[in-house]
C-alpha cells in the first residue's frame, strides 16, 4: 500500500454515495464537454473551417434575412479587387417529419460550384443541374443518409416560402450528388436559384447574400468597405464580411450561444459543487478520529490535509475521466448526425483538457475547506470525541 | 537511565472563563523497559499526562523530556515526525481504518518511512505475527472481534520499532478474558521485546499485570498529593 492506495481505499469507504457522486461528476463533465464542442462550432470557427479566406460574403446591412436585389451582383462584379460574384439563398423547409435539419440553398449551379472549388461534383451532374430547373444537387453523406438516389423525387414543405399557387409543397429532382473534404463534408442541398425565383410567391428578383471570391485575400478589408460604401445610400445598404465571420453571425441569430453554454454549464457547476463538497464535508465528519490517529502515528497536519484535498481531486478528476471517456462515445455516435446539422462536431483535445482542468479546479474547490479543517483538527479533541 | 523525565510539569485549559489546572507540577521518571501502569478517577489527569509524554500535546509549564528528547520546544512538524520513530499508541477504541485490511492497517506507519513496499509488507506481517493474527493479515477490522482488533492496534503500534508505547484503557472496551490476552500480549512485548510501557487503566486488574503502579488524583501523582 503507499499513500495513493490509502487515498483510494478511502474514497470509496461508502460505495454508493461515491458511485452516486461519481455519476453527477461523470454527467456534468458530459454535458461540459458535449455543450463546449456545440459552442466551439459554432463561435471559435470550427464550423467554418470550409468558409474560405480569399471569399466575402455581401448580406443585408440591418440583418442577414434581408433580401438583396438580385441586379446589384453585376454591381458588385464591376467593383475593383472582385474575381467573381454569386450568390444564395436560404430556403428553410421541412423534409419528412423535420425531425433532422439540413439547409438547403437556391443558387446559381455554374456559378456556385465556380466559386466553391473544395466541392466536387460531376462534370455530367453539374450539367444535369444547370439543365434542370428543377434540378437538385445534394451532398453525397445526406444523400447515403436518407437513401436518396439520382432521379429520385425530394418533396420539401416550405416553411418560409411558398408558391405562387399559395401551395407550399416544393418538389426537387436530384439531379446530382457533390461532395468536399472528408473531415468536413458539405451539407446543403442546392437548388436551382431560377426555379425557385420564378415559382415563389414573393420578392422575385432578390437574393439572400452575394458570395464574392476577391483578386487578393490581403485586401479583404479594403474591398468589403468599398462594397458597402457602394450600397450605403441605396435602398439596400450592406454590410459585407469574410464568409467565416457571416456564418458565425448567422449562427448567432439563433442566440448567444456561448452565452446559454455558460449559463447551463454555470448552473451544473453550481449544483455540482455543492453536492460534491456535501460528500467531501460528510466523509470529512464521519473519520475525524480516523485523521486524528493518522496525526497521532506521525502524520503531519499538511500531510492529512493533503490526503483529504488529493480524495476530493481523486474523485472529482476519476469523475472527470470517466465524463471524458463517455462524451468520446457519445461524439462517435452523435457526431455524423451533428455535422450535417451544424457543419463540425468534434471534440477537441483543448475541450478535454479544460475538462479535466474543470475536474481538477472543482476538486480543489471542494476539498479546500474539509483540507483546512483536518489541517487544525486536534488530536487530542478528536480522540477525547470517540 | 530514565527514559521519560517530567519536571514541574503542568497543564491547563481554558474552559469559558475558567482556567482548569489539569496538571499540576508533575515529578516523574520512567526507566527504560518499565512497565508503568497509571491509575486515577475519572478527570485525574491521567491521559493529559500520557499525551504530554507521548508528544499529542504541549505542556503549559515544566518539562517533559523523553529519551534525552525535550518536547518542550518541538514545532508541531517535528512532533509529529518524533512520534512516528519513538513511539506506539494503544487506544480504548483500537482507531483502525475500516476500509483497510488489517494488514495495511499495520502498515499505516511505515508510510512514512523510507522503506520499499516490500519491507513494508514484511515489517506489517511481522508485527501481526508477534500478536499472533497472521492468519486474519487480509480480514478488515469489522470481520474481526474486539480483541483482535486491539492486536491489530498493538501491531501497528509496534511495526516502526518505537521505544516507547503509551496505551490509553487499551483494555477498557474488551471482556476479561479478552482483556487478559491483551494484557498478556502487552507482558510479551515488554519483557521478551523490551519495550516500556506506560499504560492508563481504570482497571485494577490490568493494573496488577504491570511492574509499577502510580495513582493520580487531581493533577497530582498520589504520594505527591499525599
Amino acid at each position: 500500500m503507499n499513500k495513493l492506495g490509502l487515498l483510494w481505499a478511502n474514497l470509496f469507504r461508502r460505495r454508493t454515495r461515491t458511485l452516486l457522486t461519481l455519476l453527477s461528476l461523470l454527467v456534468a463533465l458530459l454535458l461540459f464537454i458535449l455543450l463546449r464542442t456545440i459552442s466551439l462550432a459554432f463561435t471559435d470557427g470550427g464550423g467554418f473551417s470550409q468558409a474560405s479566406v480569399d471569399r466575402l460574403v455581401v448580406s443585408g446591412k440591418y440583418s442577414i434575412i434581408d433580401s438583396l436585389p438580385i441586379s446589384a451582383l453585376s454591381q458588385i462584379q464591376a467593383l475593383e479587387g472582385v474575381d467573381a460574384v454569386t450568390h444564395a439563398e436560404w430556403f428553410g423547409g421541412v423534409y419528412q417529419d423535420g425531425a433532422e435539419f439540413f439547409p438547403k440553398f437556391p443558387v446559381d449551379p455554374n456559378a456556385y460550384f465556380d466559386m466553391h472549388p473544395e466541392y466536387r461534383i460531376d462534370p455530367e451532374h453539374l450539367q444535369a443541374f444547370m439543365n434542370t430547373r428543377t434540378g437538385a444537387v445534394a451532398p453525397r453523406a445526406v444523400a447515403e443518409k436518407y437513401g436518396w438516389r439520382i432521379g429520385d423525387k425530394i418533396p420539401i414543405q416550405g416553411d418560409i416560402w411558398s408558391k405562387r399557387d399559395g401551395s407550399s409543397d416544393w418538389e426537387f429532382d436530384l439531379v446530382g450528388l457533390y461532395s468536399g473534404s472528408e473531415d468536413r463534408p458539405p451539407t446543403v442541398l442546392l437548388l436551382h436559384y431560377d426555379y425557385f425565383d420564378e415559382a415563389r410567391q414573393y420578392d422575385r428578383g432578390t437574393t439572400g447574400w452575394f458570395i464574392v471570391r476577391l483578386t487578393d485575400s490581403e485586401r479583404a478589408a479594403e474591398v468589403a468597405s468599398r462594397i458597402d460604401q457602394f450600397f450605403a445610400n441605396s435602398s439596400d445598404p450592406t454590410r459585407t464580411s469574410t464568409e467565416a465571420e457571416q456564418q458565425r453571425q448567422f449562427m448567432q441569430q439563433i442566440g448567444d450561444i456561448e452565452l446559454m453554454m455558460t449559463g447551463i454549464l454555470g448552473a451544473v457547476f453550481f449544483t455540482i459543487l455543492l453536492l460534491t463538497g456535501n460528500t467531501m464535508a460528510q466523509s470529512l465528519r464521519e473519520r475525524v478520529p480516523e485523521l486524528a490517529v493518522l496525526k497521532a502515528v506521525g502524520f503531519t497536519d499538511a500531510a492529512v490535509a493533503a490526503l483529504v484535498l488529493g480524495e476530493a481531486v481523486l474523485l472529482c478528476l476519476l469523475g472527470g475521466l470517466l465524463g471524458a471517456a463517455l462524451a468520446l462515445l457519445v461524439a462517435m455516435l452523435i457526431g455524423p448526425g451533428m455535422e450535417q446539422t451544424i457543419g463540425f462536431f468534434e471534440v477537441q483535445g483543448t475541450t478535454l483538457a479544460a475538462a479535466l482542468g474543470l475536474s481538477t479546479a472543482l476538486g480543489l474547490a471542494v476539498g479546500a475547506f474539509p483540507a483546512f479543517r483536518a489541517r487544525r483538527l486536534s488530536i487530542i479533541e478528536a480522540l477525547r470525541a470517540v | 537511565m530514565a527514559l521519560v523525565r517530567c519536571q514541574d510539569l503542568q497543564k491547563s485549559f481554558v474552559k469559558g472563563r475558567e482556567r482548569v489546572e489539569v496538571l499540576d507540577g508533575i515529578n516523574l521518571e520512567i526507566q527504560e523497559g518499565d512497565f508503568l501502569a497509571l491509575m486515577g478517577p475519572s478527570g485525574s489527569g491521567k491521559t493529559t499526562l500520557l499525551n504530554l509524554i507521548g508528544g499529542l500535546d504541549h505542556p503549559s509549564g515544566g518539562a517533559v523530556q523523553v529519551g534525552g528528547v525535550s518536547l518542550n520546544e518541538m514545532s508541531a512538524r517535528q512532533l509529529a515526525k518524533w512520534r512516528a520513530e519513538n513511539i506506539g499508541f494503544i487506544f480504548q477504541f483500537y482507531n483502525l481504518l475500516p476500509v483497510l485490511t488489517a494488514q495495511r492497517n499495520v502498515e499505516l506507519p511505515l508510510l512514512l518511512t523510507p522503506l520499499s513496499s516490500r519491507q513494508r509488507k514484511d515489517n506489517a506481517a511481522t508485527a501481526l505475527k508477534i500478536v499472533g493474527l497472521e492468519d486474519r493479515a487480509k480480514h478488515k477490522p469489522g470481520e474481526l472481534s474486539g480483541g483482535q482488533q486491539q492486536r491489530v492496534a498493538i501491531a501497528r503500534a509496534i511495526v516502526a520499532d518505537p521505544t516507547l508505547l503509551v496505551c490509553d484503557e487499551p483494555t477498557g472496551d474488551l471482556d476479561r478474558e479478552t482483556a487478559d490476552e491483551i494484557l498478556s500480549l502487552l507482558e510479551v512485548l515488554n519483557q521478551e521485546h523490551g519495550k516500556t510501557i506506560i499504560m492508563v487503566t481504570h482497571d485494577p486488574k490490568a493494573a496488577e499485570r504491570a511492574a509499577q503502579v502510580l495513582r493520580m488524583d487531581k493533577g497530582r501523582l498520589a504520594q505527591e498529593a499525599a
